[in-house]
């Protein structure tokens, strides 16, 4: 590739990037086509599952956003996506969480996978930003009832000034601008370095 | 539902059945996941390091 390309573009950074990141992720490669013989497990579906509730999630929170609080409280339409919304939410966590525990026993960060563990405490903490600030978000008595109580424990903690949980207009941008872009910006990079690393062996695996 | 749930005991733990339930759920899932026959064109679990096409 380089001898074809002018050694001034060579030099740049943005061909550095490019360069790098061909290296690293081949296009022809990004999508697996062979896995070890031990993914054959339910314990490697869980996050899979995980990242099909959170297209759903993402689908039926772009319906909401559109219409908005008024349809989805009020229409049969509306509080079906609402509905949908929040129960996809809950099947998101639950898997969450039973990846992060078959992570964890099986110490999904070895083998130069720090990184990948890393990111997905990340969006584990995102995600409950998310999903409080959803539970903020949907404008009826159980919303104020969370928000009336948790200020208590946002001020004693000295946020309350810059994390208003009263304010529907700030906690309601976080939920479907700034926390949503924070979550998949982190799940793509914590999808690729599963692409680049590859699955982590089983402990069984270690001692043959 | 506009009710309030009912809640175990049992010395310092307190937690509604619901949540409790929900728990359960979530270790019998897991259980079910690490020990349930997954399906397979070659069926059975691992044997080694090979790879699977």
């Amino acid at each position: 590739m380089n001898e074809t390309i002018d050694p001034e573009v060579r030099g740049s950074w943005t061909f550095a990037i490019r360069r790098y990141l061909l290296q690293a992720l081949p296009p022809e490669h990004l999508l697996p086509e062979r896995q070890p013989a031990f993914v054959r497990s339910w314990t490697y579906v869980l996050g899979a599952i995980t990242l099909a509730s959170l297209v759903w999630v993402v689908i039926s929170g772009a319906v909401c956003a559109f219409f908005g609080p008024q349809w989805w409280h009020v229409s049969p339409q509306g509080r079906f996506f609402n509905s949908l919304h929040f129960w996809s939410t809950q099947v998101f966590f639950v898997f969450m969480v039973l990846h992060l525990w078959a992570q964890f026993f099986g110490a999904g960060w070895r083998d130069g996978r720090a990184l990948t563990w890393i990111t997905g405490v990340l969006l584990f903490v995102l995600s409950i930003g998310t999903a409080f600030t959803g539970y903020l978000s949907q404008e009826n008595f159980d919303s104020q009832w969370i928000g009336v109580n948790a200020k208590d424990a946002m001020n004693a903690v000295g946020i309350g000034a810059f994390f208003n949980v009263l304010n529907f207009g700030q906690m309601y941008g976080l939920h479907v601008l700034l926390l949503p872009a924070g979550l998949l910006l982190f799940v793509a990079v914590h999808i690729l370095l599963v692409r680049m690393r590859g699955v982590v062996r089983p402990l069984s695996e270690e001692t043959r | 539902m506009d009710n309030p749930a009912t809640y175990l005991h049992w010395g310092f733990i307190l937690i509604s059945v619901p949540n409790a339930a929900l728990i359960l759920g979530m270790i019998a899932l897991f259980l079910l996941a690490l020990l349930a026959p997954f399906p397979g064109h070659r069926g059975g679990r691992s044997k080694g390091h090979g790879t699977d096409e």
